[in-house]
């Protein structure tokens, strides 16, 4: 029972930090239709920055949640000038030149990563404020793992909250819809996207500091992270919040299960829910069905 | 125009085929990776250029062509004439397997879908270390006598790769190639007109795939050697822009792209640490500024 009780916190803090990252790509197809496959890298860069950032401050004295803070906005300024002189110019075009596009960031930023930080694995350890471990009824803890569940939720309930109940919110879903009317509307467009994209690289670098801890930076990380993102909306929904949300839990719980049963080839049960999915729900569990 | 292209893909076929009295064994290896790398990126764009769908993991198929004919020559002793077409069938069953998920939906779940299966080709190559060696390679593979000097190697591939060009051509212009490209401008449209619109793009992925099979089956041997980075999605990233900078619009556009990356490959040899972040700018240039490729900028010219 203690052993299936750690499993099962193992998969949910799992789970719930890849939604961080797959939350935001789900945002950022759902507005600008661009498939972002840059999102990972972003998460990567977002550990990298952090790792810096704490190897300069120091962890104690809340140096690690300053180094988190600076890898949201790093990564923010970073994802609004790549949209505001690079991608903006795509929109217009093919949507095989967007898919490129982030791909060749893709190939340039973990470039960039191995050139400044090297091959080696890096980490950071666990702010002092969350070392240890907690009692949680049938078993101990990491508090820091506690902690990332604690985050996915209240990440969940508040994009769910911008979402539904702000005026940028009732923007953005519109934004969605009709890109078109918006505009004639008098809201400007161009800039919903520029905060969008910026938003959602905001959320996988703050995704990819606070997951640093709990993980290794290593070169790669970043293609096992999108495709991981890729199974995740594939699974809930391409565009759907909430089919994000059940995707990450779900492949965390399977993830975690397949470790105990088949270790090495947990990664195989996950492709077998996405094959399933596809099979049975092609659109994703929570996902529209479109046309055509 | 085509016409004058085919004339002048002889006559680049025949020159080539003098290669061996040149005596040199570096512009021997060199073309020869050429020649492969010119029927993996054509099969590729296939995809791209012609069905509009974008693969972010046509190593895949590279890699399962190549560890297939590897595999079966070393570990089972099957003979190469038998091995090529039985890694070519193996080839053509998992691109049938895994294009019929990929084509299900839009163009974004494709490229999503061949990035994973990308990757999990990959992840099995890396993990199935009794079977393929694992990252330490799959070594020592053993090419019968007759194609055993640079030379005959050389012309075995011209060969083959010259036989699989001309299958490619005549697919593109088709009635296949033809309804692909009415698929990729309105899949609604082609759909009302009769085409059975995934069926037609999944007959497109498995050619695509056999084909980038054979480049990996001809690659592996060349190496007498294959590793899992050949699956990897960067093996993936680099024959896409080989196509991308020649030019998707036009069939023998990657070719182009192949041969200049490749040469770019050699002349940037002290650049190589850099290479993916190379490869990154160049992917950007292309697309903003010549997204026709260089095919583009060649038939610009003729126009003037």
């Amino acid at each position: 029972m203690m052993y299936a009780t750690i499993q099962f916190l193992n998969g949910l803090s799992y789970g719930l930090s890849l939604f961080l990252v797959a939350a935001g790509l789900s945002i950022i197809f759902g507005v600008l239709r661009v498939l972002n496959f840059a999102h990972g890298t972003f998460y990567m860069l977002g550990g990298y920055v952090a790792y810096e950032a704490v190897s300069r401050l120091g962890l104690a004295n809340g140096g690690f949640w300053v180094a988190v803070a600076v890898s949201g906005l790093v990564l923010a300024a970073l994802a609004a000038v790549i949209e505001r002189l690079m991608l903006r110019k795509l929109y217009e075009r093919d949507e095989i030149y967007q898919l490129l596009f982030t791909f060749a960031l893709v190939l340039l930023i973990s470039d960039v990563i191995r050139g400044l930080w090297g091959t080696q694995v890096l980490s950071i350890s666990f702010p002092p404020e969350l070392r240890g471990a907690q009692d949680v009824g049938l078993a101990f803890y990491p508090r820091y793992r506690l902690f990332l569940c604690l985050v996915g939720v209240a990440v969940a309930i508040g994009i769910w909250f911008v979402f539904q109940r702000t005026r940028w919110g009732r923007i953005i879903r519109a934004a969605t819809q009709d890109r078109e009317i918006l505009g004639a509307l008098g809201v400007n467009v161009p800039r919903v996207y520029l905060v969008v994209f910026s938003a959602g690289a905001a959320l996988a670098g703050i995704g990819g500091a606070l997951a640093a801890p709990a993980l290794a930076l290593k070169p790669g990380m970043d293609a096992e992270i999108i495709v991981e993102c890729f199974i995740v909306v594939i699974i809930g929904g391409l565009g759907s919040l909430w089919g994000a949300f059940i995707g990450a839990l779900l492949i965390g719980q399977l993830r975690s299960i397949g470790l105990y049963f088949v270790p090495e080839w947990e990664i195989v049960l996950v492709y077998l829910l996405m094959v399933a999915v596809l099979v049975f729900r092609p659109w994703g569990l929570l996902g529209k069905r479109e046309g055509a | 125009m085509p016409r004058r292209h085919l004339l002048l893909a002889a006559a680049v076929v025949a020159l080539l085929a003098l290669l061996p009295l040149s005596g040199s064994t570096y512009l021997l290896y060199l073309f020869t990776q050429v020649l492969i790398f010119v029927l993996f990126a054509t099969s590729l764009n296939l995809l791209i250029g012609y069905a509009g769908l974008v693969s972010f993991g046509h190593a895949a198929f590279f890699a399962i062509g190549g560890y297939g004919c590897a595999i079966l020559l070393r570990s089972y002793g099957v003979p190469l004439l038998l091995a090529m077409p039985a890694a070519l069938v193996m080839t053509a069953v998992f691109a049938t397997l895994i294009g019929a998920l990929c084509v299900r939906l839009t163009s974004y779940y494709f490229s999503m879908l061949t990035l994973a299966f990308g990757q999990l080709v990959w992840a099995v190559v890396f993990k199935w270390r009794s079977m393929t060696g694992g990252d330490d390679g799959f070594l020592r593979i053993v090419s019968p006598s007759w194609i055993d000097t640079p030379a005959s190697f050389f012309l075995f591939t011209l060969v083959l790769v010259t036989l699989a060009m001309v299958a490619l051509w005549i697919v593109a212009h088709s009635p296949l190639g033809r309804t692909l490209m009415a698929i990729r401008e309105n899949q609604v449209r082609a759909g009302f007109l009769g085409v059975h619109t995934r069926r037609v793009q999944l007959v497109a992925f498995i050619i695509a795939g056999t084909f980038a099979g054979l480049a990996g089956a001809l690659f592996a041997l060349f190496n007498r050697s294959i590793f899992p980075d050949s699956a990897w999605w960067l093996q993936s990233a680099e024959v896409l822009i080989m196509v991308v900078l020649g030019g998707m619009n036009s069939f023998f556009g990657p070719a182009v792209g192949a041969l200049t990356l490749i040469l770019l490959g050699r002349l940037t040899l002290e650049l190589t640490a850099f290479w993916p972040a190379l490869l990154a700018i160049i992917l950007i240039a292309t697309l903003f500024f010549f997204p026709s490729g260089i095919a583009g900028l060649l038939k610009a010219r003729g126009r003037r």
